[in-house]
């Protein structure tokens, strides 16, 4: 457990910023040209952007805007590819055929090429990156839960079901689901990293959240403009991005190896 | 045997890449949203939405416009850019140069890093240099290249002045993008090749090589290098396609003119035909790197080459 405390800490802190953001007394859009491009003072200790916002009520905005869409992506996503994958591995057949043709097809991409056309087409706006980040993203669990599935289907627990006359969607969601719930756990863990690079990146492009709304992604974006004059623009959302992927990457690491060793006992 | 598997492969990926225009088609037009209004605006006259909508052919049904594309993409035509009105396929293939120069130092430059670090870091286990060498890929993965980019232009550009902040001209140019888009990849890289050489390391012939009286550095780059790089052979075809998407935004950042930010571009005027045949491009060239793989991995492998699929 020791090796939890900082990086439980960075999320915990993304966490409840993320939630309890809009209650607290921030000014995230009071444009202020008497403050542009200025470094931090008592009001705004990171600084203020380039139109006089200060850059840390602006982050906070940010951690909602990243926590909004990496849990409905992972939510979405996780429960859409098990689904699937768990239904295609139980019933085989056809349909488990059709399911790794169109899991092979979704491989064959580079996962965010596709999410930026698919937002671009769409157009910007938060429901939309959500949309697109989850098409994407159900294929990694479908594989997975597909693959478990098919290695405990046999399993004594789930003929007995089959005897006693289960339906099918009661073995898939009672008997099997849960069994091969905890590599999907650990696969979850770092597609909530992938996600919120995702986010980020798609508003860095400008295919993400809209103005006034703040993104780290777009934060670092505008800052880019100012770099010469102004470089904590890029910087302070820079850095609250690296941590929080940092300390999930690093939660993802424990949690794999503690389910791991629980699997073994 | 060997040209039996590169047979069944080849096949194979033909099916996926007839899938993947498929994919790129449906989805790109069942997306909500119509690409006409996004074009043209919500408030254009509906005679010159209906002109752009026939002369798109988005006004055939969903199925037939798509064998229809389906046929033209096999013949090599992708259509013309509404935005420049040129030929796509022209488009494509003056950008293709710049994005492969790209990838391929950013390859390099990952290899180069990767292996050094993988090795000391196996062979020092839990020493100093393993941490320093882990630590290095536990950032390279969690710091994103859309960040990494402004900040190497900040130090290399600005701060240094040693390489151009932006633009292709001449080699100087291209170690700023190259380090963006290659860290990442250096990271994961070295990690597998640590894990890998450490399983090596504890088989038997290593310990009989030992035992012959092989030098340390031999026993280390001969036997195990060499038997540690089959892993290691997979995960770099598997990167390639993180590596291609990544260079969407390396490009745009550092105006890179290669296909990753003809995609951006073309987005933002709106020009559809272009971004999904770029895309496309883009999903092919994945396809092709993976084929390649698995052929060069039956080539060094004898067991996948003997291998019966089930």
């Amino acid at each position: 457990m020791k090796r939890l405390g900082v990086p439980g800490g960075i999320l915990l802190a993304w966490i409840i910023t993320g939630i309890a953001g809009p209650l607290l007394p921030l000014t995230p859009n009071a444009i202020d040209l008497s403050h542009v491009l200025q470094s931090g003072d008592a009001h705004a200790w990171l600084g203020y952007d380039d139109l006089g916002r200060p850059i840390a009520d602006r982050l906070v905005i940010g951690a909602r805007t990243s926590l909004l869409v990496a849990c409905g992506v992972v939510g979405i996503s996780m429960v859409l590819g098990s689904v699937l994958g768990a239904v295609g591995g139980y019933l085989g057949g056809w349909i488990d055929h059709l399911l790794v043709r169109v899991i092979d097809v979704f491989l064959a991409f580079p996962g965010i090429l596709l999410a930026i056309a698919l937002a671009g087409v769409m157009g910007p706006g938060l429901d939309n990156v959500v949309i697109a980040l989850s098409a994407v993203g159900w294929v990694g669990y479908a594989r997975l839960a597909r693959a478990q599935v098919l290695s405990i289907k046999t399993r004594d627990h789930v003929m007995a079901a089959v005897a006693v006359g289960a339906s099918r969607s009661r073995i898939v969601l009672r008997h099997l689901l849960p069994l091969v719930s905890a590599p999907l756990l650990v696969e979850a863990s770092f597609g909530l990293a992938g996600v919120v690079v995702a986010e980020a990146g798609l508003s860095f492009l400008g295919l993400g959240v809209q103005p006034p709304i703040a993104s780290w992604g777009s934060m670092i974006r505008d800052g880019t403009r100012y770099m010469l004059v102004a470089p904590h623009m890029v910087i302070a959302p820079g850095i609250a991005l690296f941590l929080v992927v940092l300390a999930i990457n690093l939660l993802g690491d424990w949690l794999r190896d503690w389910l791991d060793v629980r699997s073994r006992s | 045997m060997f040209w039996q598997v590169v047979f069944r492969r080849v096949i194979s990926a033909g099916g996926v890449v007839v899938g993947v225009v498929c994919l790129v088609f449906v989805l790109l037009h069942l997306v909500p949203g119509d690409p006409v209004d996004v074009m043209l605006g919500e408030y254009a006259r509906p005679a010159d939405k209906e002109a752009l909508r026939r002369a798109l052919g988005l006004h055939q049904p969903l199925p037939r416009q798509l064998a229809q594309y389906l046929e033209r993409v096999l013949h090599g035509d992708f259509g013309t850019s509404i935005y420049s009105g040129r030929p796509i396929g022209q488009l494509l293939w003056e950008r293709i140069p710049a994005t492969a120069e790209l990838g391929c130092a950013a390859l390099g430059l990952a290899l180069l890093l990767a292996f050094p670090l993988g090795i000391l870091a196996a062979v020092y286990r839990n020493s100093l240099v393993d941490v320093a060498a882990m630590s290095f890929s536990l950032l390279g993965v969690s710091i994103p290249n859309f960040w990494l980019g402004p900040m190497v232009i900040l130090v290399g550009a600005v701060w240094l002045g040693w390489f151009p902040v932006s633009g292709r001209e001449g080699l100087l140019s291209l170690v700023l993008p190259a380090v963006t888009l290659g860290t990442a990849l250096a990271a994961i890289l070295a990690r597998m090749i640590r894990s890998s050489l450490l399983d090596v390391l504890s088989e038997d012939f290593i310990r009989t090589a030992r035992a012959k009286g092989a030098a340390e550095w031999m026993v280390i780059l001969r036997h195990g290098v060499r038997n540690a790089l089959l892993p290691v052979t997979t995960l770099v075809g598997l990167q390639l396609g993180s590596l291609l998407g990544g260079a969407v935004i390396t490009e745009t950042v550092f105006a890179w003119p290669g296909i990753g930010s003809l995609v951006v571009e073309a987005i933002q005027r709106r020009d559809y035909p272009v971004v999904q045949a770029a895309v496309l491009v883009i999903a092919l060239a994945y396809v092709l790197v993976n084929l390649v793989t698995d052929v060069l991995y039956a080539w060094i492998d004898p067991r996948v080459r003997f291998e019966r699929e089930p």
